[in-house]
This record gives C-alpha cells, sequence and structure tokens, in this order.
C-alpha cells in the first residue's frame, strides 16, 4: 500500500503472464469504493466474464477490505484457485473469509400446521391480555380500598404530581379545540335552522350536543392521546431501565404507586376537563350564533338553563370519571407489558393510544344506550 | 488531506488532539473538565485513556467521535475536524463501541451487522449478508446466532456483536468505551484476546477508555492519564505506574494494581527507580 497514491477505483485488467492469462487487480477493493455508483455491478461483470483457468494477481490492490474479499472468493466459489499472488495481508484476510463463510439454513415455508400455531398463539395472547386486564382492575379496587383505610400512606404527592401533568397541563389544548368545534357546530347549524326560521333553538341544538356528548368526548380523546400514550412510555421506559424490578425488589407495589396514582388523578381530572372544554365549546358556538344568527349571548344565558337539564352535566361528569380511569388503566396496561427494548416501547404506546380511544368510543355508546331516557 | 489516505500506516498521526478546552454549565456552574490538552496518537497503537471518575475521559471519546463539540481547541482526526466525522460513510473511517453496546433492538444480529454496508445502498443483499457472516464469526459468535435480538443476548454476546458491528466496514480506527466492563473475568479475558487478535490482523489503530487494570495491561502499547485536566503523564503501561502522582498511585498500585501487575513485575523493578530501560 502506497499512501502517496491517488484514490483509484476497483479495476480489473486481463495480461498474457508466462503461465496463463492472470487477471491484475488494482484500486481500492473496500466496501465505500465498491458501493459508488454502478462500480460494483461493473466489476462483477468483468469478473463473470473471465475464463475458468484464470491466474489471479492482488498485488497490486491498495486496499483490501472484507467486503472486497468476500466478492472475490464469492467469485472463486468460494476455493483458492490454481494460481493466486498476493501480498500476506491479503492472504489472512480471504483465508479468514474463506474459514467463515458459510450458507445459512434457510428456513422451511410455512406451512399449514405453522400458521394453526400462530393462531393458537393469538389466541393465547389475547386471553392473557384479558387476564392481566382483569387483574390490573381488580388491584386497583383493592388498593383504593388499602387508600381508603390507611388514607395518610396514600401516594399523595404523586396523584398532585400526575394532576398537574395531566389536568392543568392539558387545559390549553382542550380549550382551543373545544372553542373551535363549538363555533364550527354553530356556523353549521345555523345555516339549517335558518330555513326553518328556527333560529332560537340552536340553544338546545348546541347545549345538549356540547354538553352531553362532545364536550366530555373531545376531552376524553385528546386526553387518552396525549396522557395515554405519556403514561404506556413512562412505565414503559422504566420496565426498560429496570426501575420497575428495582421497586419490586424494595417491596413497593406497582399497582399502589404507578397505577392507582394515574387512575384517581384521571378520575378528578377528566370530569374538570370535559367541563372545560363544554364551556369553551359552548363559548365558541355562542359567538358563532350571535355572528351568524343575531343571537345574543343574554338570550343564548337566559335559554341555556331551560334547555339543558342538570341531568346531563351529570351524566357527563359521571361517564367522564369513567374515562378518565379507563385511559389511565389501559395506559398503564400497556406499559407494564413493554418488553425490555424499545420497538416493544413503541408498540405498546401505540396500542395504548388506539385501544384508549376505541374504549373511549365504545363505552360513550353504551352510556347512550344505558341513559337514553335521562335528561333529555 | 484526502480521506482515503488515512491507512495505518500513513505517516501522519491518527487523532491530534491540540489545546482542547471542554466545560460544562455556563457562568458560575461552569465546570472545566480539560483544560489545554494535547495528545497524538498514531497509527497502530492501542492508547488507553485513564483517570478518576469526571476527568471526561468518555466526553474525550465523543469529541474525537465529533459527537460532542469542544469549547476550543481542535480535535482532528484521520486528517480531518472530527466535527465533520458523522457525515456518510463514517462507518469507513471509525468504528466505536459503546459501553452498553447501542445495538439497535429492533434488528436482528445479523441486520445489526450489515447495518452500515446496507446503508451504503448498492451493495447486492448476499453479498452484505455473506460478509456480516464473517464479521460475527470473526468476533467468535456461530452463524446460529445471526437471527437473534439484542434483547436475546448475553452482555458478552453484545459487546461483540457491537464490535463486529463496530468493524463492519474495516475502519483503521477503533474506539471502545470500557470494552469489558459489564463482563465477567473469563468473558473478559476472551474479549481481550479477541481485541488483541483483531488489532494484530486488521492493522487497527484503538483508543480505550478503561478502569479495568488487566485489559489495560494486556492491550495497551501506551497509556495517557487524565488528571488535573490534562494529560498528566503518558507511556508504557509500566512506566507510567510508577510515575509519583497520588491518582496514578491509587490507581496502579492499590490492591486491584499490584494484582495485575504481578505478570509484568520483572518489567518493573521497584516504583522508585528511574531506569531507561525499554521493553
Amino acid at each position: 500500500m502506497d499512501p502517496s497514491r491517488p484514490t483509484t477505483s476497483p479495476s480489473i485488467a486481463a495480461h498474457d503472464h508466462a503461465d496463463g492469462p492472470t487477471a491484475v487487480l488494482t484500486g481500492r477493493w473496500t466496501a465505500a469504493d465498491l458501493a459508488t455508483s454502478g462500480t460494483l455491478d461493473a466489476m462483477r461483470r468483468q469478473l463473470a466474464a473471465l475464463p475458468a483457468a484464470q491466474g489471479w494477481d492482488l498485488q497490486g490492490i491498495d486496499r483490501l477490505d472484507h467486503l472486497g474479499a468476500q466478492l472475490l472468493w464469492n467469485q472463486w466459489g468460494r476455493e483458492w484457485p490454481a494460481r493466486l499472488q498476493l501480498l500476506p495481508e491479503q492472504r489472512s484476510m480471504l483465508e479468514r473469509v474463506a474459514e467463515f463463510t458459510t450458507t445459512p439454513d434457510v428456513p422451511p415455508p410455512a406451512g399449514l400446521a405453522q400458521h394453526f400455531d400462530a393462531l393458537g398463539v393469538r389466541v393465547l395472547e389475547s386471553l392473557g391480555q384479558a387476564r392481566t386486564g382483569v387483574r390490573l382492575v381488580g388491584q386497583l379496587v383493592l388498593d383504593i380500598g388499602r387508600l381508603l383505610r390507611r388514607p395518610h400512606q396514600g401516594p399523595w404527592r404523586d396523584i398532585s404530581g400526575h394532576l398537574y401533568q395531566m389536568g392543568t397541563m392539558a387545559l390549553p389544548i382542550t380549550l382551543l379545540v373545544g372553542a373551535l368545534i363549538g363555533v364550527v357546530l354553530a356556523y353549521l347549524t345555523a345555516l339549517q335552522l335558518r330555513q326553518f326560521g328556527a333560529e332560537s333553538f340552536i340553544v338546545n341544538i348546541l347545549g345538549v350536543s356540547l354538553v352531553r356528548e362532545l364536550g366530555p368526548m373531545l376531552a376524553a380523546i385528546l386526553v387518552a392521546g396525549r396522557s395515554g400514550s405519556a403514561i404506556t412510555a413512562q412505565i414503559g421506559v422504566m420496565r426498560v431501565t429496570e426501575e420497575l424490578d428495582a421497586m419490586r425488589v424494595m417491596g413497593i407495589a406497582h399497582g399502589f404507586r404507578l397505577v392507582m396514582p394515574r387512575a384517581i388523578a384521571l378520575a378528578i381530572a377528566m370530569p374538570l376537563i370535559a367541563t372545560w372544554t363544554t364551556l369553551a365549546g359552548l363559548a365558541g358556538g355562542m359567538l358563532a350564533a350571535d355572528l351568524a344568527l343575531g343571537i345574543t349571548p343574554a338570550f343564548f344565558m337566559n335559554a341555556l338553563p331551560d334547555a339543558v337539564s342538570g341531568a346531563n352535566l351529570a351524566l357527563a361528569v359521571g361517564k367522564s370519571a369513567v374515562f378518565g380511569i379507563l385511559i389511565a388503566l389501559i395506559g398503564c396496561h400497556y406499559g407494564l407489558r413493554v418488553k425490555p427494548n424499545t420497538e416493544s416501547l413503541g408498540k405498546g404506546t401505540t396500542s395504548a393510544v388506539v385501544t384508549a380511544i376505541t374504549a373511549v368510543i365504545v363505552v360513550d355508546a353504551l352510556f347512550a344506550v344505558a341513559f337514553r331516557s335521562v335528561g333529555i | 488531506m484526502d480521506e482515503h489516505n488515512a491507512s495505518p500506516d500513513a505517516a501522519e498521526p491518527v487523532v491530534t488532539v491540540r489545546g482542547l478546552w471542554t466545560a460544562f454549565g455556563t457562568g458560575n456552574n461552569q465546570v472545566v473538565i480539560h483544560k489545554d490538552l494535547d495528545l497524538t496518537i498514531q497509527a497502530g497503537e492501542v492508547v488507553s485513556l485513564v483517570g478518576g471518575s469526571g476527568t471526561g475521559k468518555t466526553v474525550l471519546l465523543r469529541q474525537m467521535l465529533g459527537l460532542e463539540k469542544p469549547y476550543k481547541g481542535e480535535v482532528t482526526v484521520l486528517g480531518e475536524p472530527a466535527a465533520q466525522l458523522g457525515r456518510r460513510g463514517a462507518a469507513s473511517r471509525v468504528g466505536m463501541l459503546f459501553q452498553q453496546g447501542a445495538l439497535f433492538s429492533a434488528f436482528s444480529v445479523l441486520e445489526n451487522i450489515a447495518f452500515p454496508l446496507r446503508e451504503l445502498g448498492r451493495l447486492p443483499d448476499d453479498l452484505v449478508r455473506d460478509t456480516a457472516l464473517v464479521k460475527l464469526q470473526m468476533v467468535g459468535l456461530g452463524p446460529q446466532h445471526a437471527n437473534k435480538k439484542p434483547a436475546d443476548l448475553s452482555g458478552g454476546m453484545i459487546k461483540r456483536v457491537a464490535l463486529a458491528r463496530a468493524l463492519a466496514m474495516d475502519p483503521p480506527l477503533l474506539l471502545l468505551d470500557e470494552p469489558t466492563a459489564g463482563l465477567d473475568p473469563h468473558g473478559s479475558d476472551d474479549f481481550v484476546e479477541l481485541l488483541r487478535s483483531l488489532h494484530r490482523e486488521l492493522n487497527l489503530t484503538v483508543v480505550m477508555v478503561t478502569h479495568d487494570l488487566d485489559t489495560l495491561f494486556a492491550l495497551s502499547s501506551r497509556v495517557l492519564v487524565l488528571a488535573e485536566k490534562r494529560v498528566l503523564v503518558e507511556g508504557a503501561p509500566a512506566e507510567v505506574a510508577r510515575f509519583d502522582h497520588p491518582f496514578v498511585r491509587e490507581f496502579f498500585q492499590g490492591e486491584r494494581g499490584r494484582r495485575a501487575m504481578t505478570p509484568i513485575a520483572q518489567i518493573v523493578p521497584a516504583p522508585e527507580s528511574s531506569s531507561t530501560q525499554d521493553t
């Protein structure tokens, strides 16, 4: 190797030596050089075109790395050529490549039995998920019982921290989304109502839909995306860094210190956020109604209590608390299932958000059916 | 100079650090780690960086990789500023073995090793796979481990796979952060033996940070002691061990040090004598 020599791309020249045709290789046979546009294909083509009983001279090569050596070795049909001239370090590299080149076993294609096995694995996994889910709920009940018996030992500091993180910090985004949905809803219904001259009913439509359904749902979906993923990621990272194991070794129960504080915090925060989102939506709707239909805020305020009965608000608060507990439990469930690697963390977080949003919508539908005669 | 000319037998040093200042924090909280630090590493050397905790050994390694920017001063690696190392094709210039391995957990062992080659984008899959399999066996792991995920490997195997990945493109310079930390004594001896043979066969320049005296004595051709915010003393391990400084005394001549040094007791006659023998 001569450092003063300029960089050269790999090349092959055919020479006629005394003892037969010989391929003389020059340039840099390294991964980086071979990977430049078209070089490797050109080299492979030239190598393949060479006759079989060929002599080889590698002494002119500036630098040979394992990939270059592998290329030559594969080209030689994984056998030493009859005539070969090379430098000692090239020989040792080729010897290493020769020693370690193996053909990996190709796994047999999946048959019916494998598919059947895979199905069984998935069924068992779903059952396992359901079992841990039920256990999580049961443990939460037991932990709340323990908290009620010895309230002074409760993780109050954790609860307050989570309340701030998951409740207070969610106020700006829910305000924005709630207000915008209120405006959009008011404008769209205003167009329809004007056709019937029933402008004043906008108060009823906005009031019932926002208070009863949209406020709690919007808040729950936003919190599921925001806090559900955060809960899974926090607990999942604790698994990856063995913090969960450290807690267990100290005799601190995961349920009592990780799951329950989050569930309580969201059970408290969620109704408050839902109410806040509803208020933002009503404010936005009131503004839009004033602009589009000329319904004054004063009229809106006066008409609202008659249009929406208090039972609607109670229902909204009640189901928001359920949503909050659901989101926290689903986040914790997936967080505790994370395996100690980054891929599993990503999957867990995604599943937590998707499941939490789906669960919120399903439970909301159940509430709608169960309480269809209340408040309307 | 041209990046490719940095072959192991170029006369130019592989790593040069001139007037390096490293500081963390700002204002009154500023902590200076390195102050006018100079060092030079020649091709083919195996250099160990030692020093108490907080003397910035790993930071120095990261600065050589261009992962951290020095406060002042310059770090030149293979003839170009370290900050430019991270561009495309860096894997063919320098390999790094991180302390925890830093394997990509979403990939299998073989995909981890093949990653830098595959990223070149123009190499056929079969050639890349063959090369990666050779690298895997070069670090002493059988091809049956090729499809495992990093989560299924033991600590020693993770280090070996990480080493194979660092060497995937045969870089002339290899940086090791605590190569034997977390390995049992037997595994650690094996790993040292592996590093020694790879250094010999591949003509590597190796820079490592280590606390393990066995590793240090077994591998290094030169030791740099970081203390008092600079390179306090450098030289062959046996020479450095005789230097009179609280850290050096503690590090080399404590109980651990004496145990590790017994094999070379013949080379080190007495702590006081400053003879001029050469090994």
